[in-house]
């Protein structure tokens, strides 16, 4: 009998040959945590770190680019710019490099250093904006650089095709492979996510509850000088969540390492945030099937030292930098 | 007792403190108590009619009060509420 390094679910499984790197993402990998899963309840991750420039973003930037191309809002020759923190960005930047259309990111000065130089290597023009302004600060430099007819913005904050992704792609996967989830958690930034999977779980099953983790920001980001300077995003339907809780740094911290130590789940810092806020919400069931949605890996932040050994050394690095 | 912890754009108000005590069995009671001690505060918090502002969000503890019971949610002694104005978050 020849050794055969095929396998049973190799064979089972769906065709893995793609002939472009756009039709590659999506159909991310929904992995149990058992070592973390209180009795009588499952904790899953799904794994969106799996997409090809390693987050999820990579489903909005197709997403985006292609609604955009159908309506006739992008065409050859136009520059694609974005406010981003840097997963968007560097996602655009391989749609963009795919399709043929140059890209102009605006990005918070104080952006991880891996994800700054994903873009560089990827072509984007980068303009920072002050990184005390948070993503906000970006917003309002790529708006006004926007009125230039030479560029397209496809604004994740407001686009319909972001929601639309996660409606069609991320939450029809977790519907086929669970079934019988009990609740979502993922992280709040776009809006995007929760609002599409939220709507597809409620379609599948109402009683689906839907949670947000949202992160404390430092307190410059906060320091706006009027409320009517605040933003809520427009594609963000608050009617499909169930509940929201806020995560520091240092939790988000903590529950990233142990996703590591325990799980041998490596996996960037807002996904410790989402896990913090799920694992709070099993620990309140006698019964379900918790799913984590841990929006990208952890490369992009070995250079905030978060795995550093010394805990608080840790926690303050990954403090100064932008890591939502 | 509850510990209130304010933005930046509200500190003004209460002397430039980040955080201060207010009582109240409900969030409802615990921001009259906190515009009686420091008034004009939460003009930012609450609109004309009474509801929490659109671009502002409260936590009792951790959790969004927009989820619980809003103003009526219970605050207990020893909680803290953070109010926080809206930003943009998301990559």
């Amino acid at each position: 009998m020849p050794r055969t390094f095929v396998t049973d679910a190799c064979r089972e499984a769906a065709p893995m040959r793609f002939d472009d790197v756009l039709d590659a993402i999506g159909d991310t990998p929904l992995v149990g945590l058992p070592s973390l899963s209180p009795p009588g309840v499952r904790i899953w991750a799904k794994l969106e770190g799996q997409n090809p420039t390693g987050s999820l973003k990579d489903r909005i930037a197709k997403a985006m680019v292609e609604a955009a191309e159908a309506s006739g809002e992008l065409t050859p020759g136009r520059t694609i710019l974005e406010p981003t923190s840097g997963n968007t960005g560097i996602a655009l930047a391989m749609v963009a490099r795919r399709k043929g259309y140059g890209l102009t990111v605006v990005i918070p000065d104080n952006a991880s250093e891996e994800r700054i130089r994903l873009l560089e290597l990827f072509g984007a023009e980068i303009v920072l904006s002050p990184g005390d302004k948070g993503t906000n600060g970006s917003i309002e430099i790529a708006r006004r650089l926007a009125s230039d007819d030479r560029y397209y913005m496809p604004f994740q904050y407001g686009n319909p095709a972001n929601p639309r992704a996660h409606e069609e792609g991320t939450g029809e996967e977790i519907v086929r492979d669970l079934p019988e989830i009990t609740h979502f958690v993922a992280g709040l930034g776009t809006g995007g996510t929760l609002t599409g999977v939220g709507r597809r779980l409620k379609r599948h099953d109402p009683n689906v509850r839907v949670i947000a983790a949202e992160p404390e920001l430092g307190d410059l980001v906060y320091g706006l000088r009027s409320l009517d300077d605040g933003f809520v995003p427009p594609i963000f339907d608050e009617s499909v969540l169930d509940r929201k809780f806020l995560v520091n740094v240092a939790d988000s911290v903590r529950a990233t390492r142990e996703l590591t130590e325990r799980e041998g789940v490596f996996a960037g810092i807002s996904s410790g945030a989402v896990l913090h806020v799920g694992l709070r919400v099993a620990s309140e069931l006698e019964r379900g099937d918790v799913v984590c949605l841990l929006a990208d890996g952890g490369w992009k932040y070995l250079s905030t030292q978060a795995w550093a050994p010394e805990l608080e050394r840790a926690e303050k690095n990954v403090s100064e930098t932008l890591w939502w | 007792m509850a510990r209130v912890k304010l933005p930046t754009i509200l500190r003004s108000h209460a002397g430039g403190e980040r955080a201060v005590d207010a009582e109240g069995t409900t969030l409802r009671e615990l921001l009259e108590d906190l515009e009686s001690k420091y008034p004009g505060i939460t003009q930012m918090v609450l609109t004309d009619d009474g509801a929490l502002h659109r671009f502002v969000n409260v936590y009792v503890n951790d959790e969004d009060v927009r989820y619980l019971g809003s103003l009526e949610t219970e605050v207990d002694p020893g909680d803290t509420v953070s109010i926080l104005p809206a930003v943009a978050g998301g990559r």
